[in-house]
C-alpha cells in the first residue's frame, strides 16, 4: 500500500515539476528585459523612472525595465562605447548637442507613429519647435522629454551688500540689459566675491555662452549649420563684451577660477531652472530667478533639451518604443514635469507648473519658465558636434587671455570648423 | 617521461600564455584590423576602406602639433624622473636611522590612485587654488597654471614626475645597494674624487637598471592620458593634447575608430622602434650585464 502510495506521490511530483519546468521555461522565453541608459543618478529621479517601469508591469507584466545611470560628464562617451561593444541599450537619453548624429545616423527606431497611434498620447501639442532637432525628413526618431529654459539665479543678499541694485530692482525700472546685468556683477566681483557665472561653462562648455550672444543675435553657424559665422559681427561684439566682463570688469569669474553660485560665492549664475534643487535648504540667501536680460538684439530665450530614444539595433525595439510611450504620455509627463519641464501645450500653464515646481512664484513661472519654452531656441548643436566642439573649444582659448585678438581668432575657428560643417 | 615534462612545462605557462593571447595578440590584431576599415558606431556600418586610414595620418593637420606635444612631454618627463629618481636613490641611500621613512614617503604616491592624484593636483593648480595661495604668502602673484600653453605642460610633466618618481628611486636604490663597497674603497685609495667615483664606478655599475628604467619611463610617457584627461583635457589650445590623448578623442569622442585604431598603430610602431634602438644602444652604453 505505502509502496503503491510513493509511486503515485512521485508520479504527481514529476508531473507538477514537468509542467513547472515546460511552463516556466515558456514565460522565460516570453521575459523582456529593457535596458535605459541615463545621466542622472538623482534618487529622486530613480524612484520616478521604477514607479513608471512598475507601472508598465501592470499591463506587460513579462516586461521588465531597468536604468543604467552613467556618469554625466562622460555619457555619450560611455554611451558609443557601449554600442561599439555590442552592449547597446535598448533606450537612451541623448543631449540636444549630440541629437543630430544620432537622428541622421540610423542608430534609432523611429517612434513617431507609434506615438502618434497610442491612445490619448496626443503628440500633436508637443510643438514642432520643440521635436525639430529630434526628427528627420518629417519622423520623430527620440521624444524631447525635457525642454528647460535657462534662466539667471540672483543671490539678493551678496548684491545688496556690494551696493548694486538687484534683478528685480533692474526689471521694475526697465534696465534689465546686460550692460545693467554686468554692472552688478562687477560690483559683486570687485568684493572679492564671483560675479556672474555661466555654469558648466568652465572655459570648456563654450555652447553655454549662447545663453549670452544670443541676445546679439549671433551664432556659431548659420540655420542650415553649413556655413561658420563665428567671424560675424554680432559674435564677435559678444564676445568682446564676455571678454571685457572676465578680463576688465573682474564681473566673471576667469579661466581656472572655481566658484559656486549655490554656496552663496557669487552674484549671479546662468542655468536651467531645474537647479533650483540645488539651492541651499539651510543658512541660505534670498534668492530670486529672472530671464536673462537684454541684449542688443532684444529679448530672448535659450532653452536645453534632451531626449529619449529606442536603439535601432535593440531586439525588443518595438516593446521599448511601448514603454518610451508609456513613459512620456501626457500623465506620466506631468510627473516628469517635476524634473524635466515638459514641451506639451497642456503642461505648459502655471498651474500645473506650480506644483511641480513649489520653489518657483507664479511671476517667475510666467516670464521664465513658461514664456522661455514657448519661444526658447534649442542650445547650439550639429552633426560631427563633438569634434566641432574640440576644435571650437581649442580656438577660443587664446581669447581666454587678457590681450587678446578676438576677430582673428574667431576667423582662424571658422577656417578650421568650415570644412566640418559642410560634411 | 619527457613528453611528460614537457606538458607539465606548457601547463605553467598556460596561463600567461593564454592571457598574453587574449589581452595582448588578439586585441593587437583586431586593431589593425579595424585600421583598414572605416567603422561607424552609430550607424552600424564597418566598410572595408584599405589603407585610406594611413594616408589619412600623412594628411592630418593636426598630428604635427601632437606628435610635437608628445615628444615634450616625454624628453621633460624622462629628463626629470631619472634625474630626480636618481638623485634620491643617492640620497636615499645612506646608512641613517629613520632613513626607512622617507624611502616610504617618497614611494608613497606609486601606490596612490592615478586619477585621484590628479584630481587633487588639479584643485592644486588653479588659478585661485593651493600653490598660488602658498605662492602668495611671500608675495609672489603665480601664473594660471593649467591654462597656459608653456606652465600647462610644466604642470602635467611634474604631476606625473611626483606620482611615479618613486618606483625608479627603489629601482635605483636597490641597483646602488648592489654595487660593491670595495670598489669604492680602491677609488678612494687611489684618489678619486666623489664626481669620479659617480661617473666612473657608480654609474657604470648602475648602468643595466638605467636602461630597464629608461625603456619603462619612455613607454610609460608616450602612453600618458589620465592627467591630460583630468588637467587639461588637451588645452590650452592643443598645446597639451598627447598622441594616446588624442587617439581617445578621434575614437571614443568623434566616433571615427578606424583611425582611432591606425593612430594606435603608430602609437606601437613608434614604442617598438625606440623600445629596440634602446636595446640595441645597451651595447655601447651598458657595462657589466649578466
Amino acid at each position: 500500500m505505502s509502496n503503491h502510495i510513493s509511486l503515485k506521490s512521485c508520479v504527481a511530483a514529476l508531473a507538477i515539476g514537468l509542467s513547472l519546468t515546460v511552463f516556466g521555461n515558456a514565460s522565460a522565453q516570453n521575459a523582456v528585459k529593457l535596458r535605459m541608459t541615463i545621466w542622472s543618478a538623482n534618487e529622486a529621479h530613480l524612484k520616478l523612472f521604477n514607479d513608471m517601469a512598475a507601472g508598465f508591469k501592470q499591463t506587460h507584466p513579462n516586461v521588465t525595465v531597468t536604468y543604467e545611470s552613467l556618469p554625466f560628464e562622460t555619457y555619450t562617451t560611455a554611451l558609443t562605447t557601449q554600442i561599439a561593444g555590442g552592449n547597446a541599450p535598448d533606450m537612451a537619453w541623448i543631449f540636444e548637442t549630440t541629437a543630430y548624429d544620432f537622428v541622421s545616423s540610423g542608430a534609432l527606431y523611429p517612434l513617431g507613429d507609434k506615438l502618434a497611434a497610442l491612445k490619448g498620447y496626443n503628440l500633436d501639442e508637443v510643438s514642432s519647435g520643440a521635436t525639430e532637432r529630434w526628427s528627420k525628413d518629417g519622423k520623430l526618431y527620440a521624444y524631447p522629454f525635457s525642454t528647460s529654459p535657462f534662466a539667471v539665479f540672483a543671490n539678493n543678499d551678496l548684491i545688496r551688500k556690494a551696493g548694486a541694485k538687484t534683478p528685480a530692482e533692474l526689471i521694475k525700472s526697465g534696465e534689465w540689459t546686460w550692460e545693467k546685468a554686468i554692472e552688478t556683477a562687477s560690483a559683486v566681483g570687485k568684493t572679492g566675491k564671483g560675479g556672474l557665472i555661466v555654469r558648466d561653462f568652465n572655459y570648456q562648455n563654450w555652447q553655454n555662452l549662447a545663453a549670452i550672444w544670443n541676445g546679439w543675435g549671433a551664432s556659431p553657424w548659420s540655420e542650415d549649420g553649413k556655413n561658420c559665422t563665428f567671424g560675424e559681427k554680432p559674435m564677435t561684439d559678444a564676445l568682446s563684451f564676455i571678454h571685457d566682463a572676465v578680463f576688465k570688469n573682474k564681473a566673471m569669474p576667469g579661466p581656472g577660477e572655481n566658484m559656486d553660485f549655490f554656496a552663496g560665492d557669487a552674484a549671479m549664475t546662468i542655468t536651467q531652472i531645474s537647479r533650483a534643487s540645488l539651492l541651499p535648504k539651510q543658512n541660505g540667501f534670498e534668492w530670486d530667478l529672472v530671464p536673462l536680460p537684454t541684449g542688443p538684439a532684444g529679448e530672448y530665450a535659450l532653452i536645453g533639451q534632451a531626449g529619449i530614444g529606442v536603439m535601432q539595433s535593440s531586439a525588443h525595439a518595438d516593446i521599448a518604443a511601448d514603454f518610451v510611450g508609456y513613459m512620456t504620455n501626457p500623465e506620466n509627463s506631468a510627473k516628469l514635469a517635476q524634473f524635466f519641464p515638459s514641451a506639451r501645450k497642456s503642461l505648459l500653464n502655471a498651474e500645473t507648473l506650480k506644483k511641480t515646481n513649489p520653489l518657483l512664484s507664479q511671476e517667475q513661472l510666467d516670464k521664465v519658465v513658461i514664456a522661455g519654452i514657448s519661444t526658447g531656441k534649442v542650445i547650439p548643436g550639429h552633426t560631427g558636434f563633438a569634434q566641432i566642439q574640440q576644435m571650437v573649444r581649442a580656438g577660443l582659448d587664446s581669447i581666454w587671455t587678457p590681450q587678446t585678438d578676438i576677430a582673428a581668432a574667431t576667423q582662424k575657428i571658422c577656417g578650421q570648423i568650415s570644412p566640418l560643417l559642410k560634411r | 617521461m619527457a613528453r611528460r615534462d614537457s606538458l607539465a612545462g606548457y601547463l605553467f605557462i598556460a596561463p600567461q600564455l593564454i592571457g598574453i593571447i587574449a589581452f595582448v595578440l588578439l586585441p593587437l590584431c583586431l586593431v589593425f584590423w579595424y585600421s583598414l576599415h572605416e567603422w561607424n558606431v552609430l550607424a552600424n556600418t564597418f566598410t572595408y576602406t584599405g589603407a585610406q586610414n594611413y594616408r589619412m595620418l600623412l594628411e592630418d593637420s593636426s598630428l604635427p602639433s601632437v606628435l610635437g606635444a608628445t615628444a615634450l612631454f616625454s624628453f621633460g618627463l624622462v629628463v626629470l624622473n631619472m634625474s630626480l629618481a636618481l638623485l634620491l636613490a643617492v640620497l636615499l641611500n645612506q646608512k641613517l636611522r629613520g632613513i626607512a621613512v622617507f624611502r616610504t614617503l617618497f614611494f608613497s604616491p606609486v601606490v596612490v590612485s592615478l586619477v585621484a592624484w590628479t584630481i587633487v593636483w588639479g584643485f592644486l593648480l588653479q588659478k585661485n587654488g593651493g600653490i598660488n595661495g602658498m605662492l602668495l604668502t611671500v608675495g609672489i602673484e603665480g601664473p594660471n597654471w593649467l591654462r597656459e600653453p608653456v606652465t600647462a605642460m610644466i604642470s602635467v610633466i611634474v604631476v606625473q614626475v611626483f606620482k611615479n618618481v618613486g618606483l625608479n628611486m627603489i629601482l635605483f636604490l636597490a641597483a646602488l645597494q648592489g654595487v660593491p663597497n670595495e670598489l669604492y674603497e680602491a677609488a678612494r685609495i687611489d684618489g678619486a674624487s666623489s664626481f669620479k667615483q659617480f661617473r666612473r664606478i657608480m654609474l657604470p655599475m648602475i648602468s643595466p637598471t638605467i636602461l630597464l628604467t629608461s625603456i619603462i619611463t619612455i613607454v610609460g610617457s608616450l602612453q600618458v592620458f589620465a592627467q591630460i584627461a583630468v588637467l587639461t583635457q588637451g588645452g590650452p589650445g592643443v598645446s597639451t593634447t598627447v598622441l594616446v590623448y588624442y587617439l581617445y578623442q578621434q575614437a571614443f569622442q568623434f566616433h571615427f575608430f578606424g583611425y582611432g585604431s591606425t593612430l594606435s598603430i603608430m602609437l606601437f610602431v613608434i614604442v617598438a622602434v625606440l623600445t629596440f634602438a634602446q636595446w640595441q644602444l645597451r651595447k655601447r652604453m651598458v657595462f657589466y650585464e649578466s
